[in-house]
């Protein structure tokens, strides 16, 4: 039977984090009441034109730029017609054939490997509005009509869903990164289409591509771009042809069906949008938006593994989210670079707990702090176990780490002879335990360990106790 | 004074502003002459009297205060259909928008009532301005003060035989390709199409957005000039105004002509063209000689090709535009629709009249994948070329003179085919394919008393140059009478 | 000698821009259009090899809006409402 390859491009909608819409100074909200957000270019009143936002360009400038595009110094916005009763003019403002961007590429980071994705082009255009089925009715409701978009479009170089999903996630963290887009799921501020195709193991021609539209949610896109997979090979394995066709995805049931066919793909009767002149970019703005660039999360990924020796899932974790890489990035300049790798593991582990869901942005305590902590730890100041409850006393006060150390007496107690003097008191009253270890149960040092720990509060360097209290175990006699 | 609505926009304005006439007396004075008129003329599709009188009082009571309303103090001023007006029906002439309330003034009329002028009402037109008689307007008949049984012209109709028969002062129309230069020409006034982008189109109901073009109507070059001063400049709600201040023009009017070089195109005198057309023609061509303008033949050689690429480039915008006419948000909405489908198609079938039925399916068609380079995309190269001739002739040329209409006003009720309608525009849409100034003015009458005009075309933001020819022509013909019709008291 | 539409061009053309028409009138449109694409036909006769498309009277460049928040029309009373739709796009 024939191995079959599956081919994959996706397009994806990415909501511009702007104050007002593309082409209408009408404000943009989530959970406004339906239709208020509105004003008469919102609703395509007769007579009313459409202005663009100054912020929309510059936010897809800066994803330009991220992605290695080619910008376009003059691009056009053209009106692509269909009537749907979310759409108010009958037209939506989109770039047909002389898009912004074109032929950039995503760094896409998965299972510890570096890849690029290519994209076709990324171009600007205006978010209809939302429908809602109610029986013998549908509801629109235009207060999403006019956000504006920017619609990032792969060449069809993916080879998996795995792959397309691992694209999805890496593309969602460099909008969320460049500040392009709040990137919110719950609120489809990234919207998924797919073309899959598959074709046999070692063809260079593509086959015939189905679109699958409505992937709304993230956690659907593996799942639908699978199930067409399979539905296009097991439609080939048995002879048939596949329709070149637009289905919808229905995450609900975990199925497509057809939306329309080939007969009536739809005629969108393009035209240069005659109200708007040609978009040039002139030198400053492009300039801008190169200085608005922060550091990749791809290069800051591979940065943080090459520079501090962080393993992949850390250094991926780290960079999930643009301030709590740049709060690693402060812990690790204050407590030296040595620390790295302690350093991201209190974040990633202890902060983390102490946080419990919330964003790093509010986190108690500042990468200063942490790192005062992690240096008291990592010196022998304190125990990991001291540590823990240390950071816990900073997150309640919003003490200093050696603050609250010295005020408690955390002060780990490192002087042999004292160490020494406990484990003799501590072997002293468990003649028992003592005679049963030298009997072979050696496991019961670590009941002695926790013996002297107890007797110290846990101030004592449990290496430490052991080693001393290993010796004193294997001296009969003392 | 015993007339006050044969009074010049300029007069009026110089009066109220001297407290020498009330802006309310001269509001009633010509709302009743509107009013007295409409009946016969159908210049009007709605009168706002309270409206009206509301806004002449608050002019004088600022004059009362001390305060200068602005240089259209009191100037009661009529608007052309397809400009929004807010909290004032606005429908297009189209059954789509009967009764239709905007929430919000176009920026010419913002600009208007700035200045102090009174808005009276909304004047008749072609629906969705597509047209060339008023006739193809979905309530109404708008005839021609100097003959009722003929055609005013259009799209503006309205507007230029409000200004005519002194039911209005100013008027403001569209000129998409000669809608306001046609019936002012047919009407016997003066017209005025700026440069696009000289004027806002904000608030003006789109037909073809690249060629659309709001500019006053007037009895005067003067007042014409007066208006465009106030409604002209850049404006940041329209992408395609341009960033330009309005331009100063009433003191070139009188800078004359001596020295400038007047270019009238070989194309635009074609052997079979109409005797009084012509005459009117020969007639400004002699007094701008006599007043020191150079005349010589220009030629624009692709202007047998402005009617087709018109009419593409129109219908396509045109059908582009009036998808927003859905019956779903506003407008007309089919009663009896029971799926979308059904609810589009019946609202749009039964909101539209048959010729702007026919330009949207024009325009569907030449913007179809298949058709989109052949037509389209020609026709937008082939303007380019349009472009590019007045581009030629303007470095011969300061300004060129040419007829207006192919004939003076026709029968009304001729309805001849489509193709034979639109001829009616061909030598005017040149020059909105081209994007520049043109102004019409008054140059005598035919035998049976019919006023003909003819036209000034300019270089793009060149209204000055445009103004002082046109202006020089009026010195020398004078401007057109009133029209006779209705006559205040019953017949001529 | 004008050029005619096929009917099922005409019927294709009013679904395309949602306009109702009336058997009867298929044909007269199928004449009266054929017979305004034919009058345009001879745009093609212009030589336009390397002409730039003019999509606007006037060269110029967008201006750009400030993304600051301008007011709000009053909600739409009883909000937009449409006969249930199958599908979508
Ligand atoms: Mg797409
Ligand atoms: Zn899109």
């Amino acid at each position: 039977m024939t191995a079959w390859e599956p081919v994959i491009g996706l397009e994806v909608h990415v909501q511009l984090a702007t104050a007002t819409k593309a082409f209408a100074p009408a404000p943009v909200a989530f959970g406004a009441p339906p239709n208020s957000l509105i004003d008469p270019i919102v609703l395509g009143l007769p007579g009313a034109l459409p202005t663009f936002n100054r912020a929309a360009l510059e936010l897809a400038l800066r994803l330009g730029l991220a992605t290695g595009s080619t910008i376009r110094r003059t691009s056009r916005f053209a009106r692509k017609h269909y009537f749907y009763p979310d759409l108010p003019k009958g037209y939506q403002i989109s770039q047909h054939d002389e898009p912004l961007c074109e032929h950039g590429a995503v760094d896409v980071w998965a299972a510890g490997a570096r890849t690029q994705v290519a994209l076709a082009r990324i171009h600007l255009e205006e978010d209809a509005g939302k429908l809602s089925h109610r029986g013998a009715t549908s509801e629109v409701d235009l207060n999403r009509a006019g956000v504006p978009l920017v619609e990032v479009v792969t060449a069809p170089v993916l080879r998996s869903a795995d792959a397309a999903f691992a694209y999805l996630k890496a593309l969602h963290r460099l909008v969320r990164y460049l500040g392009v887009s709040e990137g919110d799921l719950e609120k489809g501020h990234l919207r998924c289409d797919a073309n899959v195709s598959v074709r046999p193991v070692g063809a260079t021609a593509l086959g015939t591509r189905v679109e699958l539209k409505n992937i709304n949610s993230f956690k659907f896109v593996r799942q639908a771009i699978e199930h067409e997979v399979a539905r296009q090979i097991r439609i080939l394995d048995g002879g048939g042809p596949i329709a070149r066709e637009t289905r919808l995805w229905d995450g609900a049931v975990g199925r497509s069906e057809t939306m329309r066919g080939k007969e009536d793909v739809a005629d969108y009767r393009y035209l240069p949008d005659p109200d708007l002149p040609p978009l040039h970019v002139d030198d400053a703005t492009l300039a801008q938006a190169h200085a608005a660039l922060p550091e990749l999360p791809a290069a800051r990924l591979a940065r943080l593994m090459a520079d501090h020796g962080l393993p992949f899932d850390d250094a991926d974790q780290l960079t999930g989210d643009r301030a709590l890489a740049d709060y690693l990035d402060q812990a690790v300049a204050a407590a030296g670079p040595a620390l790295a790798r302690p350093v991201a593991a209190w974040i990633i582990n202890e902060l983390g707990r102490e946080l419990a869901g919330r964003s790093i942005g509010a986190s108690p305590v500042g990468p200063a702090a942490l790192a005062e902590l992690v240096g008291a730890v990592e010196d022998g100041t304190i125990s990991g176990t001291v540590g823990k409850e240390v950071l816990a006393a900073m997150v309640a006060s919003g003490d200093g780490a050696r603050a609250i150390i010295e005020a408690r007496g955390l002060r780990q107690i490192s002087d042999v002879d004292a160490v020494a003097a406990v484990a003799a008191q501590v072997i002293a009253a468990n003649p028992r335990q003592v005679e049963q270890y030298r009997a072979g149960k050696t496991t019961l040092l670590a009941f002695f360990v926790g013996q002297v720990m107890k007797a110290t509060g846990g101030k004592v360097n449990p290496k430490l106790a052991s080693e001393h209290l290993e010796r004193l175990l294997a001296s009969p006699g003392t | 004074m015993d007339d006050l609505t044969a009074l010049t926009a300029s007069a009026i304005a110089a009066h109220v502003r001297g407290r020498a006439l009330s802006a309310r007396e001269v509001t009633d004075r010509f709302l009743a002459r509107a009013a007295q008129s409409n009946p016969v003329l159908g210049a009007y599709l709605l009168l706002d009297a309270d409206g009206a009188r509301v806004a002449a009082d608050a002019v004088d009571a600022r004059l009362a205060r001390g305060e200068d309303p602005g240089p259209l103090a009191g100037v009661p001023v009529a608007v052309k259909d397809v400009i929004v007006t807010r909290g004032l029906v606005t429908t297009a002439g189209s059954r789509m928008l009967a009764g239709w309330v905007p929430p919000y003034d176009a920026t010419v009329v913002e600009r208007l009532r700035a200045a102090g002028a009174i808005v009276l009402g909304k004047t008749a037109c072609d629906e969705f301005a597509m047209g060339s008689t008023t006739e193809h307007a979905a309530v109404g008949t708008c005839v021609n003060p100097w003959d009722p049984s003929r055609v005013p012209g259009g799209s503006s109709g309205g507007s230029a035989v409000a200004v005519a028969a002194g039911a209005a002062a100013l008027a403001l129309g569209t000129d998409t390709g000669g809608s306001i230069r046609q019936p002012a020409s047919l009407c016997g006034v003066v017209g005025w199409k700026p440069t696009y982008g000289r004027v806002s189109r904000w608030g003006a109901i789109a037909f073809a957005s690249s060629l659309d073009q709001i500019g006053p109507m007037a009895t005067t070059v003067r007042d014409a000039a007066l208006a465009l001063e106030v409604i002209a400049g850049g404006d940041p709600r329209d992408a395609t105004s341009l960033d330009q201040p309005a331009p100063s023009l009433l003191d070139a009017l009188d800078h004359g002509v001596a020295g400038l070089t007047i270019g009238v195109p070989r194309e635009y005198r074609p052997d079979d063209l109409d005797a009084d057309v012509a005459a009117a023609l020969e007639r400004a061509v002699a007094v701008l000689r006599d007043a020191g303008a150079s005349v010589r033949e220009v030629s624009l050689p692709h202007t047998r090709y402005a009617l087709p690429a018109y009419y593409v480039i129109a219908p396509a915008e045109a059908a582009s535009n009036l998808a927003r006419y859905d019956g779903v948000r506003f407008g007309h909405r089919a009663a009896d629709a029971t799926t979308l489908e059904q609810l589009y198609a019946r609202s749009r079938a039964e909101g539209f009249g048959p010729e702007v039925k026919r330009r949207i399916m024009i325009g569907t068609y030449v913007l179809q994948a298949g058709a989109y380079d052949a037509y389209y995309r020609q026709a937008q190269q082939v303007r380019a070329r349009i472009r590019g001739d007045f581009d030629a002739a303007f470095t011969q040329v300061d300004a060129i003179l040419a007829p207006v209409t192919p004939t003076p006003a026709w029968p009304r009720g001729a309805s001849p085919a489509p193709l034979d309608q639109y001829r009616a525009d061909v030598f005017t849409l040149a020059c909105n394919l081209a994007g520049l100034p043109g102004l019409a003015v008054p140059c005598g009458a035919t035998a049976t008393g019919l006023p003909v005009g003819v036209q000034i075309l300019g270089r793009a933001l060149d209204e000055s140059t445009v103004g002082r020819v046109g202006a020089a022509i009026e010195r020398a013909v004078g401007p057109a009478p009133r029209a006779p019709w209705p006559a205040e008291g019953g017949h001529p | 000698m004008a050029k005619v539409l096929a009917a099922d061009e005409v019927r294709a053309l009013a679904h395309l821009a949602r306009l109702e028409i009336e058997p009867r009138d298929v044909e007269r449109l199928a004449h009266e259009l054929g017979e305004i694409l034919d009058h345009v036909a001879c745009l093609g006769e212009v030589d336009t090899a390397g002409v730039e498309p003019m999509t606007h009277a006037v060269a110029m460049t967008l201006r750009l809006r400030d993304d600051v928040p301008g007011p709000c029309l009053p909600p739409l009373d009883g909000g937009v409402v449409v006969p249930a739709i199958i599908g979508g796009d």
